[in-house]
């Protein structure tokens, strides 16, 4: 059979002069999160509102793999997960510790004998712990993409194989009762590096920081759009082939922007676990990594600011829908998908264009490339 | 020596199960392409027609026998109806197939729990199903599990000959391999496209009915199969009957060995980590179909 990859959204041209201009779209943004929302915003809106600006900065990353290199990652809450985890680790230690215990209250529940895993100890150290939620993710996804783009697998196969990593790995989580807390997860995370995290003060200065990464990443991944690395990874999606032929190795070059990627959710997951105060399989799982991917997909993939607005519009519709009517809200889900992806693929942020488009009918359309 | 025959019994048995929900993604997936997430949810049809089915028919042998061309039809109806609303305009794009289907089967998932309530339901096995097979050395094997063998083998015969010997086969494969070729010929490509979903769903449907012999029905049964039923149709190769049954069995065989000596987490992970291994072998998987495309 012959397999059709048609690249479904085109990233806009950007002119030399505009790469290095500060759009004012971002001080807006900038000005908004880290001066109106803080103000304007109760303690509690504002730690749901840094939970969803985690899931934002997972959509940084689907945004340049997925919109930009094609690369269906199906498998972020996998990387989500690593970097939540080692963050978790260390502040349960930390907590352990500041209570005089060497064991993680979880453990001494279960009973894995006194001493602590040998693959825990290291996570005592704060520098090794930080620097492990973006590097673990980042190694498992060299790993695997080095393999996989290698050998040329790609599309659906590669979509499948990220998901079933997630799969896997959610489940081995579950398996490990006695040594990561199973079903459960980490949970009641008390401090942050010395920080009481039940003290609304502290909790405010995590969404801080959480907000300063996402813009930060954003900016980075501008950079990237817009370099030359960033023109050859379009270039990679829309025809693998053309590329090869013209000297480059498309395999490094999917596989920065996968790893690049797995970084972002591993440090969203990092950062999610002092602002949500947990970190659990059914947070990584399937579901919740094609969760990542949908929100990316609805306010549209290959735009940086669509992804990331559509994840926090996603999650936010999420959190307050499903409490008040569950039933239509899973309805209204699957809908969103269908219509967005379906009929819309370049997502919200595509709207004017189809609608211009629709009015002259002259538009110039994307064809597909058969690779 | 007893443990080893046993384990590979118990592999064979997970072995059908998976081949069973595989065969229809062999279609769908290999064969077309389409990344069909509510195939899990075509499955789960499948089951709660039995369950209905079991509701009006007392005899549970019967309803058994009843639910199995029913829930083809059902499962193939809806497959069928998926495949005209919304995948035909899809087929340039094969992996959005994969999030608006998931979308689908979110919905589906809430039907089911709107319908029939969100805890599990049960259904009777038919007597005949409920004993073992002895088959000394303290061997036995599931009378359930050995009919789910049965079955799964069925309907590998049955799918083979349609596309070996009917009109309809031919078309099939004839669209498969060169779609613009086939149209040309004057095959009404749609129609094909149509009535291949129907089978691959069809056959879901099927699946559905032999999962409640050995497993809960409840509106999550689809995701926790289809994943593996996925991996089953890469390894195996794109389209290709013989490597799904293939891989069904031998990864069926190659988890039950591993939940032996390791935990059931642990054979998961490694299983995935020697699919991988194998895609660096054969990318294109098992069986491949020769084509000059450069993909």
């Amino acid at each position: 059979m012959t397999t059709t990859t048609t690249p479904t959204v085109t990233a806009p041209s950007v002119p030399l002069l505009k790469r290095f201009r500060v759009p004012g779209a971002f001080v807006l943004g900038a000005v908004l999160l880290l001066g109106v929302a803080p103000l304007a915003l109760s303690d509690f809106r504002l730690s749901l509102l840094a939970k969803y600006l985690c899931y934002a900065i997972v959509a940084v990353g689907v945004s340049l793999a997925w919109g930009r290199g094609g690369l269906m990652v199906l498998g972020q809450g996998v990387f989500f997960g690593l970097g939540g985890y080692a963050m978790a680790m260390h502040l349960k230690l930390a907590d352990a510790a500041a209570t005089g215990e060497t064991l993680p209250d979880f453990m001494q529940l279960y009973g894995t004998g006194d001493a602590l895993p040998w693959w825990w100890e290291p996570f005592a150290n704060p520098a090794f712990a930080l620097a492990m939620t973006v590097l673990l993710p980042m190694a498992v996804a060299a790993l695997l993409g080095f393999f996989v783009f290698q050998r040329r697998v790609k599309g659906a196969y590669f979509a499948i194989l990220s998901q079933a990593l997630a799969a896997a790995l959610s489940i081995w989580l579950i398996g490990q009762q006695a040594t990561t807390g199973g079903t459960n997860g980490l949970t009641d995370i008390q401090g942050f590096f010395g920080y009481d995290l039940g003290d609304p003060v502290n909790q405010r200065m995590v969404y801080v920081v959480i907000a300063a990464v996402l813009l930060l990443l954003m900016a980075a991944a501008r950079q990237l759009f817009v370099s030359r690395y960033g023109e050859l990874l379009v270039a990679v999606r829309d025809s693998e082939e053309r590329v090869r032929f013209l000297g480059y190795n498309p395999a490094g070059v999917k596989l920065v922007a996968y790893v690049v990627a797995a970084g972002m959710a591993g440090l969203a997951g990092a950062l999610f676990v002092p602002a949500v105060g947990i970190i659990s399989p059914a947070l990584i799982g399937i579901v919740p990594s094609i969760g990542f991917v949908i929100g990316a997909a609805v306010g549209g993939r290959a735009s940086l600011v669509g992804a990331v607005l559509g994840a926090i519009a996603v999650a936010w519709a999420q959190s307050t829908l499903s409490d008040a009517f569950p039933a239509a809200w899973t309805y209204l889900q699957g809908l969103l998908f269908v219509v967005a992806v379906g009929f819309l693929p370049g997502g919200l942020a595509s709207v004017g264009v189809v609608l211009r488009r629709r009015r002259t009918r002259t538009g110039t359309r994307t064809t597909g490339e058969t690779a | 020596m007893t443990v080893i025959l046993s384990q590979s019994f118990t592999g064979i048995s997970i072995g059908a199960v998976l081949l069973l929900i595989a065969l229809g993604l062999t279609l769908t997936f290999g064969q077309m392409g389409v990344i069909n997430m509510a195939h899990g949810e075509f499955i789960m049809a499948g089951a709660y027609t039995t369950y209905v089915l079991q509701k009006s028919v007392s005899s549970a042998g019967v309803s058994l026998l009843v639910a199995l061309p029913v829930a083809f039809l059902v499962a193939g109806a809806m497959g069928a109806l998926l495949e005209w609303l919304l995948i035909r305009r899809l087929y340039t794009r094969p992996l959005d197939t994969l999030l608006v289907t998931w979308g689908v089967s979110l919905m589906l998932q809430q039907l089911a729990r709107d319908v029939f309530g969100a805890p599990n339901v049960q259904t009777h096995a038919p007597d005949l199903l409920t004993g073992n097979i002895s088959l000394g050395g303290g061997i036995t094997f599931a009378n359930s599990r050995l009919f789910i063998l049965g079955l799964a083998l069925f309907c590998v015969l049955a799918l083979t000959l349609i596309l070996r010997l009917t009109p309809l086969g031919r078309r099939i494969r004839a669209v498969v391999q060169n779609r613009d070729l086939a149209e040309v010929s004057g095959i009404a490509t749609g129609r094909v496209d149509r009535m291949t979903f129907f089978i691959g769903s069809g056959l879901a449907g099927v699946a559905g009915v032999a999962l409640t012999l050995v497993g809960p029905i409840g509106p999550t049964m689809g995701t926790n199969y289809i994943v593996d039923a996925f991996l089953v149709v890469v390894v195996g190769g794109i389209g290709q009957l013989k490597g799904s049954v293939i891989t069904a069995f031998a990864l069926g065989v190659l988890q039950s060995v591993l939940e032996y000596s390791t935990t059931v987490s642990v054979a998961k992970v490694i299983v995935l980590v020697a699919i991988v291994a194998f895609l660096q072998w054969r990318p294109q998987g098992l069986y491949t179909l020769r084509t000059r495309s450069l993909a």
